[in-house]
């Protein structure tokens, strides 16, 4: 009865997750592409066809025959599209490169430190949390701008003899992203190497590996899970920001969260929008799906 | 050609004033903020010698280790090794690899890579690398697992590799760091018999780390018993077996029954102690204490003899069977005296079948001869 029992907990528990994907990711998704392949409209939702199920069979056979392409073809026609696509993977890159460089050192630092105070440094990463990201990123406004904390700071000190244009460049982008998304770059890196065994440096140390040869021959590559994690999570929502460059970049910035915002609402088409996101979808989910299926085939070998 | 047995039994270069000690420790002593964890410790290791440091959890053998090679550095005191000063020498530039317990094989390389490991780092041309990597792996008798990783392995296969590792780049002084700890009994045996004659046969000093006094004892030329951050005795196995110099040495190694009392004669190298147990202990020491003072004699199990009949010889007393445990091999008798202490006795069980056998709650005799024990001073 007890074994009958937990197994039907067991099929519960994983339930659970699947169905939260299936409620919030799969259908949202799949209301989404179809509104992808609807046409614009002057009516409320803005799109046709509508499918109304009470309308009968034939009306939902005759909606889906309404369907097509027709908003993928005009995001190949303008080059607008594809520049945009093209300098969000940019600026998301260049964006999470830097944040693995200043996050390596931060979650090295922590792992390494005394254990009584690692919890203390764990909280102070994840304490920018507790204030709202807008307001957050508002802040940088007041930094970065002309006549900024930071211009009049760097004035008073004499390194600089006119202000810095930073603010609406996309400098002020990387600082926007690299600042609001460094704790999803400490966190993973932090675990990777907090659970490595300090004897493994030690031994490449005994061995004759300096310093710094032990960390390139042994922490770094054992750490790479923990690089890919923080990457990952850095890269994918800094290609569909909307928020940073929205506000930092200024109007010059050509980010695809950007073009989707104005085709959603100042030009209220719902339907080249949803195929913007769409295709944002797939340029992010493919290479990720290939780099889960040759990491877990690299892992296979090594079991 | 000598055997290995033969060539161990004359090796004693400490008993040799002339030779000269090749790892020396002078009056090191290392803190960790308040905590002592060596205690201005000074000790001699020579060349080829089987060393064990052994010793109860926290009493300063590992950090001894570390500081040799070199991942603690002395709070104060040198280490020398082979005439050069350790002080301010980094690990990665130290004659002296290490096996760590945790054996610290890098999980994202083979066997291969990991013995490689020391050898690339030093530079030494791919063939060469090759060479002795096989010749490691032949050694340890891993050939067949050059190519799989550390996980692929198991306990007693990765203790090779690491052992492998440590020795690629032929140190001086291999540090052995409770190399067989995650062992099973059986397989420990038979890898402390292997670790000697590898010592043997590459002719290397060997510095162990154990708590466990039975590893220390089948291996370690020489054995350092250690406590609270200092040395208490240092002696060959059997001296610290049947010649402890201290109480606490006494009763770490082995299984010991000490009787208390006051010296009541001291003369012609022997001392006569009083004791609660009813009887007079003669026991042959050459420098005993006086007359007056308190002492302990400390015996073994196996050096008291249990009869039923009256043993001619003089430390006799008679005792009650309290509890038998057969072990197989031997026979441990707890045996009540009259004042209530309980004493260990055991005997061989050397032949098959005993007629009639001492029994629970028999009256019997416990003897031992003059020399059968040490006395401690207190």
């Amino acid at each position: 009865m007890s074994k009958l029992g937990s197994a039907i907990f067991n099929r519960l528990v994983i339930i659970i997750p699947y169905a939260w994907l299936l409620f919030f990711f799969l259908i949202p998704f799949v209301i989404v592409l179809r509104i992808s392949l609807s046409t614009t409209a002057v009516a409320m939702p803005p799109y046709t066809p509508v499918f109304d199920l009470s309308a009968g069979w034939s009306a939902l056979v005759q909606g889906i025959k309404e369907l097509s392409f027709d908003n993928y073809v005009w995001l190949t026609e303008d080059a607008l599209y594809a520049k945009a696509y093209v300098s969000s993977l940019f600026i998301a890159l260049v964006s999470t490169i830097l944040t693995l460089l200043i996050a390596y050192p931060i979650a090295y630092g922590m792992a390494r430190a005394p254990s009584g105070i690692r919890p203390t440094l764990l909280m102070l990463v994840i304490l920018p949390f507790w204030t709202s990201f807008l307001i957050r990123v508002y802040a940088w406004i007041a930094i970065l701008k002309p006549e900024g904390l930071l211009n009049q700071f760097l004035l008073s000190i004499g390194v600089i003899s006119e202000p810095l244009i930073i603010l609406n460049t996309n400098w002020a982008i990387y600082i926007g992203i690299v600042y609001s998304y460094l704790p999803f770059m400490v966190l993973p890196l932090y675990s990777a190497l907090e659970k490595m065994d300090n004897s493994l440096t030690e031994a490449a140390l005994d061995l004759g590996c300096t310093p710094i040869s032990a960390f390139w021959r042994v922490t770094f590559p054992l750490s790479i899970p923990g690089v890919v994690a923080g990457c990952l999570l850095v890269f994918i929502p800094a290609v569909g920001e909307f928020v940073i460059p929205d506000l930092l970049g200024g109007s010059e910035t050509l980010m695809i969260g950007k073009t989707l915002w104005n085709e959603f609402n100042a030009n209220r088409d719902w339907p080249v929008s949803a195929a913007v996101a769409t295709i944002l979808l797939l340029i992010l989910v493919v290479p990720i799906m290939f780099f889960q299926h040759a990491q877990s085939k690299a892992d296979g070998e090594g079991r | 050609m000598k055997s290995l047995g033969s060539i161990r039994r004359s090796f004693a270069p400490w008993a040799d004033p002339a030779s000269k000690p090749f790892i020396s420790f002078r009056n090191v002593t290392k803190k960790f903020g308040d905590f002592v964890a060596v205690d201005d410790l000074s000790l001699n290791i020579y060349t080829r010698e089987f060393f064990a440091l052994l010793g109860a959890s926290g009493c300063g053998k590992s950090t001894l280790l570390r500081m040799l090679a070199g991942f603690e550095q002395p709070t104060s005191g040198e280490i020398i090794l082979d005439g050069q000063n350790l002080a301010g020498i980094p690990p990665y530039r130290r004659p002296v690899n290490m096996m760590f317990q945790s054996y610290a094989l890098f999980p994202h390389m083979t066997v291969e890579t990991n013995v490689a490991f020391g050898l690339k780092q030093d530079g030494m041309p791919k063939p060469e690398i090759a060479a002795r990597v096989e010749q490691m792996l032949k050694l340890v008798k891993l050939e067949k697992f050059a190519k799989r990783k550390p996980h692929q392995l198991s306990g007693g296969q990765r203790q090779r590799v690491a052992l492998a590792r440590s020795l690629a780049k032929r140190p001086k002084v291999l540090l052995l760091d409770e190399p067989l700890g995650a062992l099973d009994k059986k397989l420990r045996e038979e890898t402390q018999f292997e670790l000697m004659d590898l010592q043997q046969e590459l002719g290397l000093t060997f510095v162990v780390v154990t708590h466990d006094q039975e590893e220390a004892m089948t291996m370690a030329d020489r054995i350092a018993v250690m406590a609270h951050g200092k040395v208490v005795q240092v002696a060959t196995p059997a001296e610290i077996y049947e010649a402890p110099n201290s109480r606490f040495v006494a009763d770490f190694i082995g299984d010991v029954n000490i009787f208390d009392g006051t010296v009541s004669a001291n003369a012609d190298g022997r001392v006569q102690i009083e004791t609660a147990s009813g009887f007079p202990i003669r026991v042959v020491a050459p420098d005993g204490p006086a007359a007056g003072a308190k002492a302990g004699f400390a015996v073994r199990p196996e050096k008291i003899k249990v009869s039923r009949d009256a043993p001619p010889s003089a430390n006799a007393v008679r005792g009650e069977i309290w509890d038998i445990g057969y072990l197989g091999d031997m026979t441990v008798f707890h045996v009540r005296l009259p004042d209530g202490k309980v004493v260990k006795a055991s005997s061989l069980n050397a032949v098959r079948a005993v007629e009639d056998p001492i029994g629970y709650d028999q009256e019997v005799w416990i003897s031992f001869a003059e020399d059968a024990g040490v006395v401690l001073k207190d």
